[in-house]
Parts: C-alpha cells; sequence; structure tokens
C-alpha cells in the first residue's frame, strides 16, 4: 500500500506536511531536513525539485529555489540524494516541482528512480490534467505514485468532482487566490471556501496550504480540513535557524506549530 | 501543410496550457470566449475601425528599389513601423484590451522587454481609461529608459521585475505571478505568440491584420497575392506569426524567420532558440527553449532587448520541426550593419529586431525575378542610443 495512503487510514486529522526546497540552505542538506522532519513529528515531506522560474511561487521560495540552484542542484543530483532515504525516513514523501526539469530527465526513468527510493506522490503544478490522464497516469500508476492535484477558491464545483474523481493521495487546497507565501492569517472568506468544498463530500483528503504558517493558522486550518502544508514559513525559520543548527531550528518550528 | 491550432492548443508536438491551477479559471475563460467574442460583427467593426483611424492602418507595402538592386530580387517593405507606436505590438493590444473589456475586466497587466508592447498596452489602456500596470525586467528598465516614461507618460504604473535575471523572462514571471494573485478582475495582455492556449493563437490572429493586408497589397503592385518569400524577425515571434499567417498553408511561399545569434551561436551569447534550445516547458506552453540539461531556463543574449527570450511562440517551434519554415541567425554586428545599411539606402532606420530580417538578405539567393516581403515590423528611434554605443557609421 502507497504510504500516503496508509497514512490517512491511520490518521485523518492535523496531518502535517511540510515543504523546502532540494538544495537549500546548503546542497546537502537535504537528508538532514528529512530526517529533521520526522524526527520533529511532520506526518508527510515534500521535496522541492528547484526551477529556474517558479512561476507559482513568492518571493521567499523563488529565493530557495534560486540559492538552490547556485549551490548546484540537479534533479539528477537530488535523485542521488533520495538513494537509501528509506533506511532513514519511514513517512510518506512527495515531490514537488515544475514539469520541465522532470520532461528533460524522462517521465519513465524520473518515475522508475521514484518507485525505487521509495517516493510515493507527485505535485506537479504546470502539468495539466488531460496531459495528465491520457500520458503520464499510466506512468505514474506503473510505479505506484500518487499525483496530488491542486484546487482553489476559483476552482469549479464541476472540476473540483473531476480532479477528486482522477486523484489519489490527496487533494492540495490551495486557500487563496495567491503564490505561496503571499498572504498570512486565515479569513472568514477563506473558511468559508474550506466549508463549502467540505460540504461537497469528496472521496480524497483534503491538505490545505498556502499562507499557513504557525500554529494559529495550522489550527485553524485544521478545523476545516484533514490537515495543513506549509512551506514558505518554513524555508524561513531555516533561514533564521543560524547559530543552532539546522536540526535544532527545524525541531523548534514543527514542535511550535504542532503544539 | 496545414498548420492549424489543435483543440488543446498545440501546433503538431508543441503548445498546450501548461498553467498552474490558480491560472485555470482565468486561461479557460478566455478559451472558452474569445473566438466568439472576437468573430462577432461588432467587435470586428470597433476593431477595424480602431486599426485604421488609431493605428494608421493600412500600413503601407512599400517597394524598396534601392534594396532590390542591392540584393537582386524585388524586395518589398511591409511598414509596421509606421504604425502608432512605431511598431507592430499595438495590433495585438487594440485586440485584446476590446476583449477585456467584453469580458468585463476592470485592470490590465502586461510584461515588457524592451518596451515596445509595454508601451502599446499603455496606449490603448490609456485609449479606453482603464488601470494599467506593466511588468519590465528591473535591468530593461535601466537600458530602456525612455520607454519606461513613455509608459508613465501614457499613466501605466511601470513594476520592475527584481527575481531571476530581471529581464523579459522574469517580467513575464512577475505578470503571471501578479494574475494568480488578482484572478478575478484583471485581464493579462501577453505580447507575443507564447503563453498557454489560447494566447499564441489569439495573438497571431490579431497580428494576421499584417499577412491580410500584403495578401491584397501585393496584388496591386505585382499582380498575384503572393510572394515568393516572407522573411521577419522572430524572439517571442508575434510579427513573424502575422506576416506569415496567410501563407501558412501556401507552399509556395517561402518562410523565412530570423533569430538572433547574439555574439555568435557558439559563445554562450545568443538568443537563437531553433539553434540551441530542445523541447521544453516554459510560461505556459511547450515549446524550443534554451535551457541546461537539468531543464533550468537559459537566460539568452542579443543586442536586441525584443529578441532575447529563451523560447520561441510554438507555433514556430512547430513550423522548424516540420521543415515549413527555414530558420536563419544573425549576430549583432550583422544586424547593426543592416540596420545602417538600410538607413542609407532606403532612408528607414529600423529597429534592431527589424535589422536582423534584413541582415539575413546577405544569406539568401534569390533569382531577380523573386517577390520578397520582408516585414518591417519596427522603427529604429527607441533603439538610437544603442546605434551610437555601437557607434559605426
Amino acid at each position: 500500500m502507497n504510504r500516503i495512503e496508509e497514512l490517512f487510514k491511520r490518521k485523518s486529522e492535523r496531518v502535517l506536511n511540510v515543504y523546502f526546497t532540494a538544495g537549500y540552505p546548503e546542497v546537502d542538506s537535504t537528508v538532514t531536513i528529512m530526517k529533521g522532519l520526522e524526527k520533529s513529528g511532520a506526518d508527510l515531506i515534500e521535496v522541492g525539485i528547484p526551477f529556474s522560474d517558479p512561476v507559482a511561487d513568492g518571493p521567499t521560495i523563488q529565493e530557495s529555489n534560486g540559492v538552490a540552484l547556485s549551490n548546484g542542484m540537479t534533479l539528477e543530483l537530488l535523485l542521488k540524494q533520495l538513494e537509501g532515504i528509506r533506511e532513514k525516513v519511514s513517512i510518506p514523501i512527495v515531490l514537488m516541482g515544475y514539469i520541465n526539469p522532470i520532461i528533460q530527465y524522462g517521465i519513465e526513468p524520473f518515475c522508475q528512480k521514484c518507485e525505487e527510493m521509495g517516493i510515493d506522490g507527485l505535485i506537479l503544478p504546470d502539468l495539466p490534467m488531460y496531459e495528465y490522464m491520457e500520458l503520464y497516469k499510466p506512468v505514474f500508476d506503473k510505479h505506484g505514485l500518487f499525483n496530488i492535484f491542486l484546487i482553489t477558491p476559483q476552482t469549479s464545483e464541476d472540476r473540483i468532482y473531476e480532479i477528486d474523481k482522477n486523484s489519489n493521495g490527496f487533494i492540495y487546497m490551495v486557500s487563496s487566490a495567491s503564490t505561496t507565501g503571499a498572504k498570512t492569517g486565515i479569513s472568514g472568506e477563506q473558511e468559508a471556501y474550506f466549508e463549502r468544498v467540505n460540504a461537497m463530500n469528496l472521496n480524497n483528503p483534503r491538505l490545505i496550504g498556502f499562507g499557513i504558517s504557525n500554529k494559529e493558522t495550522f489550527d485553524k486550518a485544521c478545523n476545516h480540513a484533514n490537515g495543513a502544508i506549509i512551506g514558505s514559513a518554513f524555508i524561513k525559520a531555516m533561514a533564521q535557524a543560524g547559530d543552532k543548527g539546522l536540526t535544532r531550528g527545524i525541531d523548534d518550528f514543527i514542535k511550535q506549530v504542532l503544539s | 501543410m496545414k498548420v492549424k491550432v489543435d483543440e488543446r492548443g498545440y501546433y503538431g508536438s508543441f503548445g498546450g496550457a501548461y498553467i498552474p491551477e490558480m491560472l485555470y479559471p482565468n486561461v479557460e475563460e478566455l478559451r472558452k470566449n474569445y473566438e466568439q467574442i472576437t468573430t462577432d460583427l461588432d467587435f470586428r467593426k470597433q476593431f477595424e475601425s480602431l486599426l485604421k483611424d488609431f493605428v494608421g492602418r493600412p500600413t503601407p507595402l512599400y517597394f524598396a528599389e534601392r534594396l532590390s538592386h542591392q540584393y537582386g530580387a524585388k524586395i518589398y517593405l511591409k511598414r509596421e513601423d509606421l504604425c502608432h507606436t512605431g511598431a507592430h505590438k499595438v495590433n495585438n493590444t487594440i485586440g485584446q484590451i476590446l476583449l477585456a473589456q467584453r469580458l468585463g475586466k476592470k485592470k490590465i497587466i502586461a510584461e515588457t522587454g524592451a518596451g515596445q508592447h509595454g508601451v502599446a498596452t499603455a496606449t490603448v489602456c490609456a485609449l479606453m481609461g482603464i488601470e494599467c500596470i506593466v511588468y519590465m525586467g528591473a535591468i530593461d528598465m535601466q537600458r530602456q529608459k525612455p520607454n519606461v516614461e513613455r509608459m508613465r507618460i501614457l499613466g501605466a504604473e511601470v513594476r520592475p521585475a527584481e527575481s531571476g535575471s530581471k529581464t523579459l523572462k522574469d517580467a513575464t514571471n512577475e505578470a503571471m505571478r501578479h494574475w494568480i494573485n488578482n484572478p478575478k478582475d484583471t485581464h493579462y495582455i501577453i505580447g507575443s505568440v507564447v503563453g498557454p492556449h489560447p494566447y499564441p493563437e489569439m495573438v497571431a490572429r490579431f497580428q494576421s491584420v499584417i499577412s491580410e493586408e500584403i495578401k491584397k497589397q501585393l496584388l496591386e503592385h505585382e499582380g498575384r497575392e503572393a510572394p515568393d518569400y516572407i522573411m521577419a524577425c522572430v524572439g517571442g515571434g508575434s510579427n513573424a506569426a502575422g506576416a506569415f499567417y496567410h501563407f501558412y498553408d501556401n507552399e509556395n511561399v517561402q518562410l523565412i524567420a530570423v533569430e538572433a545569434a547574439g555574439l555568435g551561436n557558439d559563445t554562450g551569447e545568443s538568443a537563437a532558440t531553433t539553434v540551441l534550445g530542445k523541447p521544453g516547458v516554459l510560461h505556459g506552453s511547450k515549446t524550443l527553449l534554451m535551457q541546461t540539461e537539468d531543464g533550468q531556463v537559459i537566460e539568452p543574449y542579443s543586442i536586441s532587448a525584443g529578441l532575447d527570450y529563451p523560447g520561441i511562440g510554438p507555433v514556430h517551434a512547430h513550423l522548424f520541426e516540420t521543415g515549413r519554415a527555414q530558420f536563419l541567425s544573425v549576430t549583432d554586428e550583422e544586424a547593426m550593419k543592416a540596420g545602417v545599411e538600410v538607413s542609407r539606402l532606403e532612408g528607414i532606420i529600423p529597429a534592431i529586431e527589424t535589422a536582423h530580417a534584413f541582415a539575413a538578405l546577405n544569406q539568401m539567393n534569390f533569382n531577380p525575378e523573386d517577390v520578397v516581403v520582408l516585414n518591417l515590423s519596427g522603427r529604429g528611434d527607441k533603439d538610437l542610443e544603442t546605434y551610437i554605443k555601437w557607434g559605426k557609421y
């Protein structure tokens, strides 16, 4: 059974997914961060594949992508770093990235590699649904990879049902019309959107992302979904870890969110 | 060969709509409505009347006698440089502003490289009294100061793109991010035949007035609608798409697309995408793209700010792949020389983008009877500083 599926069978509330950009802050931070996240209590890890032109991302993640690339991070290097990761980390791992580096690597070899490394799912925000259904899904299925779709406050009800039908793992609920890290806090309007989606009785669990930055917003998001995703705020916390070191910085941040 | 976009926005294997879900409703709204809106009689009337009275169309098709003598063929120049604002870009912005109004949008955003599309967008926004924000790479803002001020005089807000390499590609990223953050009342006027479907086809259709006029005008001059050759420069490729459009399916017409080779295609400082690019995805479409082996987009280089884009429109990638168009490339130095040559032979100082198309005349083997149309996409006023810096005239 896919680890994401297993996770949601076991736990349907307060699921914490944490995003970081591979190659940031240092090119070889990847495994340290992943071990730190599991140890501190994260339920799911989302590893960002850096890209030169991350259009859905705000300044913080743009910056971490830029630093990662100038540190020399590549998709090939990331996959090398993930060799043997399943001996060190047991929670579900999702790779998130823009489609171009994956196309250049080759879809089939990429998925093959993901399966070998024990990757559970993929979030590819600029891969259109129909392309996925026709060209990618058969390959993802063959290698046991879940494809995670995004929905936003602007996504129509029909389309949400269609996405739900074609999803496995969970649905990534973008909390507001924004790029990552752009807004903090959750408004009444956003809560109404979460409730509207809740009332649709979807098959897949939902995690809320974008604008989740601390305990307060995490708790609020968890009132309306199975859990939430933190990205930009975690990147900032790592940048500020400074002298106390990465592992300690991660632990302090996650513990505070989950407290 | 038929050159036609399919339902999903593909020209052969290039195109599509590779956009994050946040942009889906906007792009889908556009895709569903643009054909109906832009073929509506009322729209056509308003579009055509603005092109005539505001832009100054039809632009002349001018027989360049001395240039013809120089290159041994009958060379006609399609005078897009005489359009209001100084380039073909305004054909598209007029079309899109009318479309935006009919979609009920209250605000306009745009990206710009050299500033020509930004000026053309600021112009139509002033014309219609609509708020306008133009994203421009911080580096380009320094290089193209007069155009920044033109936009400001026209009432637009120019926002520097400070991310990435701070040029056109990043201005496009910032405009897309702005659209993600403001999905309800904003229309994004893309300036070239790039971006997610339906932009490449929509922009090409607005620019196709160029080839529509060429057909009529050539008939008057030569007693035939189709030339033997059409030549145009390609950055993203909107002037070329407009000049080629009504000749795509007439294989007697040779389509010549000219890219910028910068300091040379083997120097690492070039923008010749068909020479240096591979299929990839950027800004919403699958196309030829200059990129590293890891799929990171490479910042191209050309002396011409309007040609230094790391991709080309998907239709051009298709024309290249199928061999329907021939792609040539021209260095900075060759383009600058050609710009001066045309100035001296014809009394027209071309934009440096267009000078690339002129420079490619040297690579052609014409018969004396050949009829050649070269799309003179823009005038060189904006480039005076670059001409002066280059200095060899």
